[in-house]
């Protein structure tokens, strides 16, 4: 079996490939990043875990 | 079989796009001023960004405006071919397609401004979205082929970025944001109008309705004198705020003297003196125009650098 010489073709379509990879996983990376950002500091979210919440309920006047 | 096997009787493949020409579509050098100015506005906003944060505005803020440069080349495709300036960009190169351009830019804009939004706040994801659709909608589709006014309100585009830089670290607009964009607007119609006056055949040809074309040059040359000297009170007004300081101030009076020199130049010329010295004075202040708005938005971060060692601000 022989295989057929690489055409010019080809080493476009791979830098392509290889550039749109490197661009999606330096996008995953930066989504990962601004997710760990946001979650360390605390930003306004609400998760659910299955338990009563006290912060939904209003709050008891203390005077 | 093979995916080539169609075109081995050809002389040449057809062009299938490699990685830099989708580069190319986001006009990486107008980009990297967008970069600039946008991080110079994030920098100087009173309260921090963490980096991460601070990172991604920036790019996403770049991208963005690699979305409507991706829009303007797919839309302006045939005045870009007709023109020397833009002959070789990708799609009048034949390098991409015109569809291939569109579908890059619309969907840029679209991960640009969510993930802008989701990065920083909504304000400055809408101010991004209004950048990309003023840019391509207001400016390509509509003011460029219609009016000569085009570069003067098409301008604003361009002076956005610094504006939202601003927001994404703030969530609100400014005097100092507003200043910042008001500079990058009146320095931009001397900028491209210094620009068209020795690229005197392309608009022409090319039929885009620059002021040279519709008003002639002598008309220009007013124009740009005039500009130059309504820039003068923004850039020494920005100067004046929170951002500024004495060094800001001496920076913008020098840049300012210098420019309004080279926009009086332009302005005692005729085309006969301009054409005997092949456009000397004109290429100057195109040059000096750059180094105008660098050096501007540098001062900016000479004088938080001054503030935070006790030494600048007012």
């Amino acid at each position: 079996m022989t295989f057929r010489p690489e055409h010019e073709l080809h080493k476009r379509r791979f830098s392509r490939n290889l550039g749109l990879g490197l661009t999606l996983a330096a996008f995953v990376v930066l989504v990962f990043a601004l997710t760990v950002v946001k979650v360390k500091r605390g930003d306004p979210m609400q998760g659910f875990d299955h338990t009563f919440q006290s912060e939904p309920a209003p709050q008891e006047d203390s005077e | 079989m093979s995916d080539i096997g169609a075109y081995q009787g050809a002389t040449e493949a057809p062009h299938e796009a490699g990685f830099g020409d989708y580069v190319q579509l986001l006009k990486p050098r107008v980009m990297s001023l967008v970069v600039f100015t946008a991080l110079v506005g994030l920098l100087v906003a009173p309260v921090g960004l963490h980096p991460v944060e601070g990172f991604a505005a920036i790019l996403f803020i770049a991208l963005g405006a690699g979305a409507s440069g991706a829009l303007n080349m797919w839309w302006d495709a045939d005045i870009d071919q007709v023109m020397k300036r833009t002959q070789r960009r990708p799609v009048p190169a034949g390098k991409v397609q015109a569809g291939e351009a569109l579908a890059v830019g619309l969907g840029l804009s679209g991960i640009s401004v969510v993930m802008l939004g989701l990065a920083t706040n909504l304000m400055a994801a809408a101010l991004l979205a209004f950048t990309i659709f003023f840019y391509a909608v207001v400016y390509s589709m509509w003011l460029k082929r219609s009016t000569p006014q085009n570069i003067v309100i098409g301008g604003a585009a361009g002076a956005f970025p610094p504006m939202i830089g601003w927001v994404a670290v703030t969530g609100s607009v400014s005097l100092e944001a507003f200043l910042m964009f008001a500079l990058i607007f009146m320095w931009t119609p001397p900028h491209f109008w210094a620009l068209a006056l020795f690229m005197k055949e392309d608009y022409h040809a090319a039929g885009v309705p620059m002021l040279t074309v519709t008003h002639g040059r002598k008309a220009t040359r007013a124009h740009i004198l005039a500009y130059t000297l309504l820039l003068v009170p923004v850039a020494l007004g920005v100067a004046m705020t929170s951002i500024g300081g004495p060094f800001t101030l001496a920076v913008a009076v020098v840049l300012n003297a210098w420019f309004v020199i080279g926009a009086f130049r332009i302005w005692r010329r005729d085309e006969v003196m301009a054409e005997a010295d092949k456009y000397a004075v004109e290429k100057a202040f195109f040059r000096v125009s750059l180094l105008y708005l660098f050096l501007h938005f540098a001062a900016f971060l000479v004088e938080l650098a001054l503030k935070s060692a006790g030494l600048g601000g007012w």
